[in-house]
């Protein structure tokens, strides 16, 4: 069996034929994802014991006759900001790098109970906060696309195991880009559904008001699938949406004759390189499936940045005071005071982006700031949402760049966070305001680096997001 | 904005974080920089628009609400199995109150 080949819908034909068992299929999965990690270092662990267990479960039920689910046996990686019981959880981080959650998100549980198998989890920028995937107290990883490279980050390894072919499938979490931006790095596709549509009960939170679970895949199907299996209304998660569900693979068929596509003018603006080039191509196939191109204006894009990082880091500095030495793992071995014991666990415990961001959070919070900073930036997102609900009153979807540029080498912007930031450009305005977004890959640069077309759609309009990836990629565009 | 060193110290204490001298003065710079951007902000009147806590679509009002009913919950030695240090169940820390 070829691994790096397999989709779901394959998975579920080996298994219908018998060409293979899902057991069979679990472990050679496991043993090619521990081949092939030293390239890239994108698994931090790997769970044998749980894969081996969810698979036996397939296999049983297909022996009963019974249906084992739309993701039976397929090999999943799961990020590791997603508790899974039993299974060591890291974050990235020092500070629980012995953590064993006892119970599973609600993402991980629907995804067992659809059949899916996690047969690992994926490396990650410390608590999700980074753009390369450098922040990892692990390592970086490596793209596979070119090795010298990063994969992006924060979702750096999710975007690896699917591009690298050791998982069909991933779980990833998006606050800011953190699911499309690696995948236009490695060339899959990505998905941020709408805030709410996945529940985040089990996401280790960063920034509570932001943070979205997705999928990552090689078809725009397989995220399709992954999506209507792990989303819903879940009791655990106040804020996961009462929204009915839909079968998204089912409702992509349709062609995209007469829809019309807006092009955000702000987004395209300084983009005279290759990323523009092949995102020009991608709309290129569009215009030929039929859709109208539109020009359409965002004119609070310019601040989207500036919002972002105030909100952002204000919630991650309320959400990380949890790490204090006294429930997760680790305790500074100085502490004598209880003061002390809080400071200095933190202090030894979390790596430099996880330090600067909590001290900006912490400050645009402060007295005598809060005002000045954090609800400045509440009513510049106000703004920024407007902005779109403006744009959808003209055009049914978006397509913007996700990232100015490809991959970028391990080392170029470590030392420069606020370029860091500002590469996060496309992709934080879709996440503030909470709409679904996506990325589908777009052909390559000159060097062979995978470029990415963003596609933006309105609150829980997914169907139609996921039938403009599907048709785009049925006409040839994934190498536009 | 520019940030001083003493204002890093202070924002530090207030997030309970041990800083070394090398990463205050790193703090130190890497704010700066990204508080002068954020500025950019004040370009923008924003008066009268309301701030967004919050992602907002329609649904019902009480719609998040649920019975509440006893379910059960974690055991104790679960809660604890990740304390790095606890006993007789409970989380131990340094002492708090001098006898």
């Amino acid at each position: 069996m070829n691994i790096p080949s397999l989709t779901i819908s394959s998975v579920r034909k080996g298994l219908a034929d018998r060409t293979f068992s899902a057991v069979e299929l679990a472990q050679e999965a496991l043993a090619f994802a521990k081949a092939e990690n030293p390239k890239t270092n994108a698994y931090l662990t790997f769970s044998d014991e749980r894969a081996l267990a969810a698979a036996r479960a397939v296999d049983a039920k297909l022996a009963a006759g019974e249906d084992p689910g739309v993701l039976a046996g397929v090999p999943v990686g799961v990020k590791d900001v997603i508790s899974t019981r039993g299974v060591r959880t890291t974050c990235g981080s020092k500070l629980l790098e012995h953590y064993i959650p006892p119970y599973d998100a609600t993402a991980m549980e629907r995804l067992e109970a659809a059949g899916g198998v996690m047969i690992g989890k994926a490396n990650c920028d410390e608590f999700a906060m980074g753009s390369s995937n450098e922040n990892s107290a692990f390592g970086p990883v490596r793209n596979p696309v070119a090795l010298d490279r990063v994969p992006g980050g924060s979702s750096g390894g999710s975007a690896a195991v699917v591009a690298q072919g050791t998982a069909v499938v991933s779980l990833g979490s998006d606050t800011g880009g953190s699911i499309r931006q690696p995948a236009s790095f490695c060339g899959c596709v990505g998905v941020t559904p709408t805030y709410g549509r996945v529940s985040r009960y089990g996401l280790v939170a960063f920034a509570s008001s932001l943070d979205h679970i997705g999928p990552f895949s090689r078809t725009v199907a397989d995220s399709a699938t992954v999506l209507t299996a792990i989303a819903g209304r879940d009791s655990r998660d106040a804020t996961s949406a009462l929204h009915e569900v839909q079968d998204y693979a089912a409702a992509m068929q349709q062609p995209l004759q007469g829809l019309k596509i807006g092009l955000p003018k702000e987004y395209f603006a300084g983009l005279a390189n290759e990323t523009g080039d092949r995102i020009q191509a991608g709309i290129e196939v569009l215009k030929q499936q039929g859709c109208e191109i539109v020009d359409v204006s965002l004119p609070h894009t310019e601040y989207a940045i500036e919002a972002y990082y105030i909100i952002c880091t204000a919630e991650v500095s309320a959400n990380l005071s949890r790490f204090d030495g006294v429930r997760f793992t680790t305790r500074s071995a100085k502490a004598e005071t209880l003061i002390d014991m809080y400071k200095n666990s933190r202090g030894e415990g979390f790596g430099a982006e996880a330090k600067r961001r909590i001290m900006l959070g912490a400050y645009v919070l402060s007295h005598g700031y809060y005002d000045a900073y954090y609800i400045k930036a509440q009513r510049v997102r106000s703004l920024i949402t407007r902005d779109f609900a403006q744009a959808f009153e003209k055009v049914d979807a978006l397509i913007t760049p996700v990232s100015p540029f490809p991959a970028f080498k391990l080392g170029e912007k470590v030392n420069d966070p606020l370029q860091m930031y500002l590469s996060d450009i496309y992709t934080i305005t879709g996440s503030l305001a909470g709409i679904p977004c996506m990325n589908v890959p777009c052909g390559t640069t000159a060097e062979g680096l995978p470029v990415g077309m963003q596609i933006l759609t309105k609150h829980f309009s997914e169907d139609l997001m996921f039938r403009i990836a599907h048709q785009y990629e049925m006409s040839g565009g994934f190498s536009a | 904005m520019k940030l001083t060193e003493e204002q890093v110290r202070y924002v530090a204490g207030l997030a309970n974080l041990t800083l070394t001298e090398a990463e205050i003065h790193q703090y130190a710079h890497d704010l700066s920089d990204i508080l002068t951007h954020i500025d950019k902000l004040n370009e923008l009147n924003t008066d009268g628009v309301e701030p967004m806590a919050q992602v907002l679509f329609a649904a019902e009002e009480t719609a998040t609400l649920r019975e509440d009913e006893p379910r059960p919950c974690l055991t104790n030695a679960e809660a604890l199995a990740n304390a790095p240090v606890s006993g007789q169940g409970y989380y131990k820390v340094p002492r708090v109150i001098e006898r």
